[in-house]
């Protein structure tokens, strides 16, 4: 059989496809970051890109950005999943917003931010609601919120697509552990049902969804289309000062951008550590917590928090979507009409030609590398399964490697590296840099169901006489079909929102829906912006749609395979 | 005519054996079917992208060449891509066969031998272009030498809206006074966006009794004395932009939406006939109309150009030369398409072609040349690096 040939090889191939890049980019920002850059005549190793960099007046400012946007994004985000899962997962309330959360994970970032931003700069859609009657503005209120110097806009942008994310993986680690028999028991013995759950089923819980958190972390600490759309300019996070220098006319600013990379990349892995050493003071003072035997007073008030702060990220990105919407069939808008004064088809047609080329483009790329990517997952945990293959602990590690360091700090890199091997031109190096990114998610989302699946049907299957191939195809795969389905539109999701990637390593040939989108940003056309983060958002959302209805149907007569 | 293409072909193909000859305009035009430029240019103006869409269909249909625009947010990016591509070998065949560019980016490219050419005074259109007239052979003060072509005029103006500010003012001191009357109704793009730079030049040119220490290169020595009024006016401006400038728009036509939305009363533009496009399009009120200083503002002209290691040099000259003829310009200059001015000579044009300039309404914010009256130098581009470097460290990185 060709696939007991193939199917060996095929975890080497996947860390391959995922590491070669990422290793092949750093190498490429390291060498000028201490100076060496032969084609411009400058030879190593020095030290003094650093010391330019340190140069820079606006440096402590970029990173604590950096740092102080990234950590607090990651930990607002997951105090608000965990505290929304402790008190309601069961509830109908749950279901609802957890139905109204999962599609919003797709969502591209940088749609949402354009959202966010129309509905809460003092002109937008919010304030718009409110004046005059409310506020008594006639004119908007000249006040600082996007682009505040502290990045809490940024930070707000960062955590309503977060939520979403780490809901979503921590509701498939729910399904891992034994969280509905622990929580009952907790409440039997009299806990709050927020306080039971933090208690019991949150340790475990987190122990599985650690690696996504940091990859929350990592992301967010090295954001460049959300902090260029929500972040401030004077001066602007780390990240988008590195993609700053890199585009410099000047060359020898970019052994000052390499240098920032790699400032950017200890920043990350030292924000991990710290990160990693909180873990450990958190669970001390957790068990002193449950030591103590509080059985969660005020575990109410914290539920209605929990719930107002979730229901706000749903309602963020939604509105924000419907803002989008409303302004690209605005004709002309002025503050404080609630609403345009006509709508017109004309942005649409005026865009239409231009996004539907550029759908096509994502649809292509986005589709190929979330079929890649599914293949080598799926050969990967097939493999563990059958002849146990499995990625180590420092396997797994290496699989977020490319999600947990920073984009401005090897993509440049790699784009020399394909420049040298010719093969600059054309979607497909594109792909191959998109399947560094969709790759690891598509894993995420998919190992867990996966290896979650119930050996025991594999071996009534092969007691039916099913070789291992038929077991894959017709027993495992089918009645995985949500999780699988899940995973891809993850996958085309995550591909559909890459910006970074596209630009450098497509040479700007490449236009997707997200480059286009970003290109425009720069011009502030809302009606433009509007088209294009409508048609980006659905883009992205409708295979999420296709994944929720397609098992639906298809198991429409099997409940037990509906994952309900 | 004929001896001296030949005599051009003669000379130049030892030097460049596989470099199109722009003097040997048959040759290029039968070279350049069925090739596919990229032009690169900024994307983030959607009547510019359209604009560049019809060029597109049109040098399709007369010369079998595929224009595709790729859609910077930084014309930046296009030359740190040839940069690139130079460091990597990729000498012949380049991801980029043509860039908008503005004066520094040019002068950059050109010092770091990264341009072909000399072309563009060959080009055929050439010939109808306003060479005595009009600053198409100097890029901020840097001799083109014929390693760019022009394709649009460009002079600042001062939009405003008239239902908040209904006077104009004749001099940068005036606008001052008027900002601090007026806190938080005024702003321009962050340096170093082009614009944002240019209004630091526009600010030296108006309030230095004599500018023409400008036409130079900036020197250590001159540099600070020269430019201190200029930080001056920027420290008394600052406290009253909008936002207190700690935040500013992106780009010129950011500042579009900021006025439809009342935020802004007043910001600049580099093209005159930006504002009514903008109109037309409902991205400003009615009420908006622009004006110039009293001294003039500065103007300048758009080029394009061609990176050495085009793969499709004749069908990007192909290109330059249709965005000078009197099609493209007249289209251009139609504030509903574009409003750019042009770069022609209207006396070298047939009576026919006039006429079709002649015809155009210029729209209800837009002056006419007489109005925009002097147009000011650009500085020569070391005092633009500079003053952006300068304000990036005044006022962009810290409160």
């Amino acid at each position: 059989m060709k696939s007991r040939r193939l199917l060996p090889v095929l975890p080497l191939l996947t860390l391959l496809a995922m590491l070669g890049p990422v290793i092949a980019g750093l190498y490429g920002t390291v060498l000028p970051a201490f100076g060496h850059l032969p084609a411009a005549g400058l030879t190593g190793p020095t030290l003094s890109p650093f010391f330019d960099l340190f140069d820079w007046a606006g440096l402590p400012r970029a990173i604590m950005l950096s740092v102080g946007v990234g950590v607090g994004a990651t930990a607002i985000a997951l105090t608000i999943v965990a505290l929304l899962t402790a008190g309601w997962s069961g509830t109908p309330a749950f279901r609802f917003l957890e139905r109204l959360l999962s599609p919003l994970l797709s969502v591209p970032h940088a749609a949402a931010a354009f959202g966010l931003a129309f509905l809460i700069t003092p002109s937008g859609w919010i304030s718009r609601a409110l004046s005059p009657a409310m506020t008594g503005w006639d004119r908007p209120p000249d006040l600082l919120i996007v682009q505040d110097p502290w990045g809490l806009t940024m930070m707000t942008g960062l955590v309503i697509k977060e939520v979403p994310f780490l809901l979503l993986i921590t509701l498939a680690a729910l399904g891992q552990a034994d969280t509905r028999r622990s929580a009952a028991v907790a409440q039997a013995l009299g806990y709050g049902r927020l306080t039971g759950w933090l208690k019991t089923v949150f340790p475990r819980v987190y122990a599985q969804i650690r690696l996504p958190v940091y990859v929350v972390l990592a992301y967010s600490m090295s954001v460049v289309d959300v902090a260029v759309i929500l972040g401030p300019n004077t001066p602007a996070s780390l990240s988008v000062h590195i993609v700053k220098l890199m585009s410099d006319p000047d060359i020898a600013m970019r052994l000052q951008g390499a240098a920032a990379a790699l400032v950017q990349l200890g920043l990350v892995i030292g924000a991990l550590v710290f990160w990693r050493i909180g873990e450990g003071v958190v669970a001390r003072l957790g068990q002193r917590w449950i030591m103590g035997g509080g059985r969660g007073k005020i575990d109410p008030i914290m539920c209605i928090l929990a719930l107002t702060a979730g229901g706000i990220c749903a309602f963020a990105v939604l509105a924000g979507i419907v803002v989008l919407g409303v302004w690209s069939f605005a004709g002309f808008w002025s503050f404080p009409d609630f609403l345009p004064e006509q709508f017109i088809l004309r942005n649409w047609m005026r865009h239409g030609s231009g996004t539907l080329a550029a759908l096509g483009e994502t649809a292509l790329i986005a589709g190929c590398v979330t079929l890649m990517a599914l293949v080598l997952t799926i050969g990967c945990l097939e493999a563990e399964y059958r002849y146990g293959l499995s990625i180590s602990a420092r396997g797994m590690w290496m699989l977020y490697l490319p999600l947990l360091i920073p984009q401005t700090a090897f993509l440049p890199g790699l784009q020399t590296l394909m420049l040298n091997i010719g093969a600059d031109v054309g979607r497909f190096p594109v792909m191959l840099a998109h399947l560094v990114f969709v790759l690891p998610y598509v894993f995420l989302s998919l190992a867990d169901p996966f290896r979650a699946w119930d050996v025991r049907m594999g071996t009534i299957a092969n007691a039916l006489g099913a070789r291992p191939d038929r077991v894959l195809w017709r027993v495992r795969l089918p009645m995985l079909l949500r999780p699988i389905l899940t995973a891809a539109a993850v996958g085309l999701s995550v591909s559909v929102g890459q910006y970074l990637a596209t630009l450098l390593i497509g040479g700007g040939r490449v236009a997707t829906l997200t480059t286009e989108a970003v290109a425009l940003a720069s011009g502030g056309d809302r009606r433009a912006i509007g088209v294009y983060g409508i048609m980006q958002t659905g883009a992205a959302l409708i295979p999420f749609t296709l994944a929720l209805v397609v098992p639906a149907i298809v198991w429409r007569n099997r409940k037990g395979l509906r994952h309900e | 005519m004929k001896h001296l293409a030949l005599l051009a072909a003669l000379i130049a193909p030892v030097a460049v054996l596989a470099d199109p000859n722009p003097a040997d305009w048959d040759a290029v035009k039968a070279e350049a079917k069925g090739q596919t430029v990229y032009w690169n240019a900024w994307g983030g103006s959607t009547t510019t992208n359209d604009f560049l869409a019809w060029v597109g269909s049109r040098v399709a249909a007369d010369y079998g060449v595929t224009l595709e625009h790729v859609k910077l947010t930084n014309t930046a990016d296009a030359v740190t891509r040839v940069l690139a591509e130079k460091q990597a070998g990729e000498d012949d065949d380049g991801a980029i066969d043509m860039i908008w560019i503005n004066g520094a980016n040019f002068a950059a490219m050109k010092e770091a031998d990264l341009l072909f050419g000399p072309y563009a005074e060959q080009l055929p259109n050439w010939a109808v272009v306003d060479a005595a007239g009009k600053t198409v052979q100097t890029d901020f003060t840097v001799p083109t030498d014929g390693y760019e072509s022009p394709w649009a005029m460009a002079q600042v103006v001062f939009v405003h809206d008239t239902a908040d500010m209904p006077e104009r003012f004749g001099s940068m001191a005036a606008l001052l006074e008027w900002a601090q009357a007026n806190p938080g109704r005024f702003s321009y793009p962050q340096p170093p966006d082009f614009l944002g730079t240019t209004f630091l030049k526009q600010v030296l040119v108006d309030i230095l009794p004599d500018p023409s220490v400008l036409a130079v290169e900036a020197t250590d020595e001159n540099y600070e004395e020269v430019t201190a009024p200029l930080w001056a006016y920027l420290d008394a401006l600052t406290p009253n932009l909008w936002r207190e400038g700690k935040a500013y728009p992106a780009t010129g036509t950011a500042m579009f939406p900021l006025i439809a939305d009342d935020e802004l009363d007043l910001s600049i533009s580099f093209s005159p006939g930006a504002a009514s496009t903008a109109i037309a399009n409902f991205e400003l009120p009615e009420t908006v109309r622009t004006f110039v200083l009293d001294k003039g503002t500065i103007g300048n002209a758009s080029f394009v150009t061609i990176p050495y290691n085009s793969g499709s040099k004749a069908g990007a000259m192909v290109v330059a030369n249709f965005l000078m003829s009197p099609e493209a310009q007249a289209r251009a200059q139609d504030p509903a398409i574009l409003g750019y001015g042009t770069v022609l000579d209207m006396n070298a044009i047939t009576a026919e072609e006039r006429a079709v300039f002649d015809a155009l309404e210029l729209g209800v914010a837009t002056l006419t040349p007489a109005e925009l009256g002097t147009v000011q130098a650009e500085p020569h581009p070391s005092w633009a690096t500079r003053l952006a470097d300068d304000w990036t460290d005044r006022y962009g990185v810290a409160q």
